[in-house]
């Protein structure tokens, strides 16, 4: 049972709908980090698709100790509850003095469920810029695209590279647009993600004391740099939608612009005398 | 007689006026004198397409006004303006 001080508010979750991630810099110690590093370097035991999360990394493991750290369990249960399934992991590396980078894309395959999955992205070592860092583009999860299909899309304002610390970690909607930036250092670039599937209704999974806090509407309603003025506001739809599932609340709507089209009055009223 | 190369400017505006502001931008050098990689540049070359123009870019495509297919009317995906510009450039060899 994961340790309600450790779960996320209703504040995080509005931000995990409106940018499509959360960032949590150095959440994991400098020892953790540098025996993930040793882990990272030999290779990691693969699992099959859909074996339950409970039974990754067996001790010792440091990979297992960071996901199983009641922080990194507070974020997993907020998001997709207790119990999910193993997708996958990966190792990415980057190499030295790239020229290249990787294009933008979104993992997977178009994918249209309002239900989600998570990636959990873990920087085992410090990333400066010249290093790259993995490019996130906020509030781009809800666009309905396929993979690489956007890797034409060199920039877009407000997009963030992840400078950050070692034991940074990010968790992101499997729809978020990213892709890792080129590494311009001498040193190899580390990076350990993993893919986690829920197994339950994903609705108050999170610590809603604050659930009725005037700023969750406000980060909801968040204009990102890069939204075209059209269809930034089908954005902030997108995500009433999501805050509906998430929940429970059909009726949830920033601003007015769902219960705006969503009027349709069948009412007959008796004809005026 | 010169030798010449295309460069490739894509920019994402704000609306589909071509004075709109810019929210995305990609540039392909043809020249080879730059190589322009993803998640390079923090700001755009320009504020708005217009000022593309003023800098004597050519713009050689306009993103049609598409109206949404029936019952996607509320789902958003690829960026829907897209201005295409080209400038050929001299090359030395």
């Amino acid at each position: 049972m994961t340790n309600r001080a450790h779960l996320l508010t209703s504040q995080q979750m509005a931000s995990f709908v409106t940018n499509g991630f959360l960032r949590f810099d150095e959440l994991i110690p400098n020892e953790l980090n540098e025996a993930a590093m040793r882990e990272l370097d030999g290779g990691l035991k693969g699992a099959p698709y859909g074996t339950p999360f409970e039974q990754l990394y067996p001790s010792p493991s440091a990979i297992g100790q960071i996901l199983r750290s009641p922080a990194v369990q507070g974020i997993i249960t907020s998001l997709v509850g207790p119990n999910p399934l193993f997708d996958h992991h990966a190792i990415h590396t980057r190499a030295a003095n790239e020229t290249k980078s990787q294009h933008l894309h979104g993992d997977a395959v178009i994918d249209t469920r309002m239900h989600f999955d998570i990636q959990l992205m873990y920087y085992p070592h410090d990333i400066p810029l010249e290093m790259g860092g993995t490019l996130v583009v906020p509030g781009s999860h809800f666009r309905r695209i396929n993979e690489s299909d956007i890797g034409r899309y060199q920039n877009m304002r407000g997009q963030i590279p992840m400078v950050c610390k070692a034991g940074t970690l990010l968790a992101l909607h499997h729809g978020i647009w990213h892709c890792g930036r080129r590494n311009q250092t001498g040193q190899v670039r580390y990076m350990y993600k993993i893919r986690l599937n829920p197994t339950v209704r994903q609705t108050l999974l999170w610590n809603t004391d604050d659930l009725d806090d005037p700023q969750v509407e406000k980060i909801l309603g968040q204009h990102l740099p890069w939204f075209e003025w059209a269809t930034g506001r089908l954005e902030i739809m997108n995500r009433s939608k999501m805050w509906r599932f998430l929940t429970g609340n059909e009726s949830y709507d920033t601003d007015y612009w769902w219960k705006r089209v969503e009027n349709t009055p069948e009412y007959m009223p008796a004809s005026a005398e | 007689m010169p030798k010449l190369r295309q460069q490739v400017l894509v920019l994402y505006l704000a609306d589909s006026a071509l004075d709109s502001n810019v929210v995305g931008w990609s540039l392909y050098d043809g020249t080879g004198r730059s190589a322009p990689v993803t998640g390079d540049e923090p700001l755009p070359p320009y504020e708005s397409g217009l000022d593309a123009l003023k800098d004597g870019w050519r713009v050689i495509q306009f993103p049609q006004l598409i109206p949404p297919y029936p019952g996607l009317e509320y789902s958003t995906s690829f960026l829907k303006h897209e201005f295409i510009f080209e400038r050929l450039e001299e090359i030395n060899d």
